[in-house]
């Protein structure tokens, strides 16, 4: 009962995070460039080409039927047409979508747990040299903007040692495995950045695991150490982690925009990429609030997730 | 006469206690680290177009993309400047914008973390639904959103950045805010009759300072690191400048050719740079903790 109360709760607070999300969006691409028609146009077009567009555009109404227009209809799907390629948004997002999600799968799939690996590694070593080691090098990872170490993987990797294809491209119709051999190279910065939030996380968990007195009484009745890790703290330790991996998604997705944009792939980061360059804020507008949807419900799912392994959220119910 | 003594062992211990933090923070090996890395690259953003061997903006092009040699340390880029006077003189811009930033963003979210702590209620609700929101994008993302919206140049970036750090500065203060809250020096202040904008920026800030440091030095880091994306994006740190990400999105194409030198010197800088920064942030926030 309680666990449903919370279920509903979030799902509640999530819409209402969303909808300020809209209005956020809305008024940074609709009212922050001033005259949409002037921006598009250039400060030297004719003061009728700009009306004219303005009309067209639908920016010369007011702007609460301009806000409503725009999210109902995002809301059921119709996300205006992009003013570069005079096509509707709809099937460009959801195709970037896709291949971002490709991409993001890769990342997750090494991350996850190498980060935990690690973080439970140096847990283990608290306070010795390769703890050190570990949350050091973690940390100086994380730090490190991607386009950098982008720069770096495909001099090493793409063409000092011509291991792997520098960009993101490949042929129409390429097998899984081409595929995966061409997101190879994009989806680690993703991982460094990543990394040293997760095993930050794992390795504070465990380390609180460790020294918490159930572990001292498993150790204290004759378990095995072995099955004092396995059974007792990792499944604690690991659960705030979780939470973390979610909230890690924005990361992510932020690093998106610059790795597709180096790897020349197709995916929602270069679409939002493009789109501002080429002031397309049709384009802009959706792919940014797409974003913020694909976050939030990531968030949700997360908090769910705990909720539902965390036996003191799951029976806990009000203080 | 006994209450004076009280007072003065009082401050005496908090003295004892800062000189400890501060040895604490000198000692540690973390901190230490950054600090050289970080002070290196201030001392080239602050010197640095005064000494280096060649005009950073000079073109050559005669001797257009060498390689590393006597002549040119780290090379030529594809308009035969020096790439090794660029990397040095490149510190200046982000070094100015991304402090900036941070300051600004400082400034706005310790003023907004005291105002919500303090009051709470609808205030604070209400604030906090809106910081979730802003959250919900990464930083990249928003500060794309606005640059395109507003123009990209120095300024906005500044303005962009500080404005997405203030909500996240501001959710640290106002923890920090609410811990203080309810001590009794701060009922002791109301019972005085002391107005709310004393109590807040009198007599809480200054406990509250040390958690505003770590998130500070936290923010810089992040400040570099979206500067530095953005202007490799185009959308940061103008031509002609010697930035870092601007020269790298200038010279990355020609990697392909084998023309290593003109963009792993500047990649070199823009790491060194954040990890220093962020090992000052490890290290005083580990000796504030003890």
């Amino acid at each position: 009962m309680s666990g449903l109360r919370f279920v509903l709760r979030r799902v509640a607070l999530s819409l209402v995070t969303l909808w300020l999300l809209s209005v956020i969006v809305f008024l940074g691409a609709q009212v922050l460039p001033g005259d949409v028609g002037r921006a598009i146009l250039g400060p030297l077009a004719d003061p009728r080409a700009v009306a004219a567009l303005d009309h067209k555009l639908g920016v010369d109404r007011p702007l609460l039927v301009q806000y409503w227009d725009w999210s109902s209809h995002f809301v059921t799907g119709d996300m205006g047409r992009s003013l570069v390629y005079r096509q509707p948004v709809g099937p460009f997002l959801a195709a970037a979508l896709a291949n971002s999600l490709k991409l993001a799968a890769i990342a997750f799939l090494l991350v996850v747990p190498l980060g935990i690996f690690g973080g439970v590694v140096a847990a283990m070593n608290v306070g010795r040299a390769l703890d050190r080691i570990i949350t050091v090098t973690g940390l100086s990872m994380t730090v490190v903007p991607e386009f950098v170490s982008s720069i770096v993987l495909i001099l090493i990797f793409g063409v000092w040692l011509e291991w792997l294809p520098v960009s993101a491209s490949w042929r129409e119709g390429a097998g899984a495995f081409t595929q995966f051999r061409h997101l190879l190279l994009p989806a680690v910065p993703l991982v460094l950045v990543l990394f040293g939030y997760i095993a930050r996380m794992a390795r504070a968990g465990t380390v609180e695991a460790l020294d918490a007195d159930y572990t001292r009484t498993a150790v204290m009745k004759g378990l095995p150490f072995r099955t004092v890790v396995w059974r007792h703290v990792l499944p604690n330790a690991l659960l705030p982690t979780i939470t973390v991996i979610a909230t890690q998604m924005g990361y992510l997705i932020g690093g998106l925009v610059v790795v597709e944009t180096v790897f020349h792939y197709q995916g929602i980061g270069s679409l939002i990429y493009n789109a501002a360059k080429a002031k397309d804020f049709p384009m802009l507008e959706s792919g940014v609030l797409m974003i913020g949807v694909v976050y939030t419900i990531a968030t949700l799912i997360a908090d769910v997730l705990y909720s539902l392994l965390n036996p003191r959220i799951r029976f806990g119910g009000r203080e | 006469m006994s209450e004076v003594t009280t007072a003065s062992v009082a401050v005496e211990t908090l003295r004892t206690v800062r000189r400890e933090r501060l040895r604490v923070i000198l000692r540690s090996p973390t901190f230490l680290a950054g600090a050289i890395l970080v002070g290196f690259w201030i001392l080239c953003a602050l010197v640095g177009a005064a000494v280096v061997p060649v005009d950073p903006y000079a073109t050559d092009l005669l001797h257009e993309l060498a390689p590393p040699s006597a002549a040119h340390w780290f090379g030529t880029d594809q308009l035969g400047r020096d790439v090794f006077s660029r990397v040095i003189v490149g510190a200046r811009d982000i070094l100015t914008v991304a402090p900036l930033a941070t300051l600004l963003g400082t400034t706005l979210g310790t003023a907004l973390g005291l105002v919500t702590g303090y009051f709470g209620g609808i205030v604070d609700e209400t604030i906090s639904r809106l910081i979730e929101a802003v959250l919900a994008l990464p930083l990249i993302v928003v500060a794309l959103l606005a640059l395109v919206a507003i123009g990209a140049s120095d300024s906005t970036v500044v303005v962009v950045i500080g404005l997405v750090f203030t909500p996240v500065i501001s959710r640290t203060v106002r923890a920090a805010v609410l811990a203080e809250r309810s001590l009794d020096y701060v009922s002791a202040a109301e019972l005085r009759g002391e107005g709310s904008l004393y109590i807040m920026f009198v007599e809480i800030l200054p406990n509250v300072v040390p958690p505003i440091l770590v998130e500070t030095t936290v923010r810089l880091g992040y400040a570099i690191f979206a500067v530095a994306s953005l202007s490799f994006l185009g959308f940061g740190i103008q031509p002609p400048s010697a930035d870092w990400g601007l020269t790298i999105a200038d010279n990355y194409g020609l990697i392909d050719g084998g023309f290593w030198w003109t963009v792993t010197f500047p990649a070199i800088a823009v790491a060194s740079l954040v990890v220093g920064v962020n090992l000052l942030a490890d290290g005083l926030s580990k000796a504030l903790a003890e």
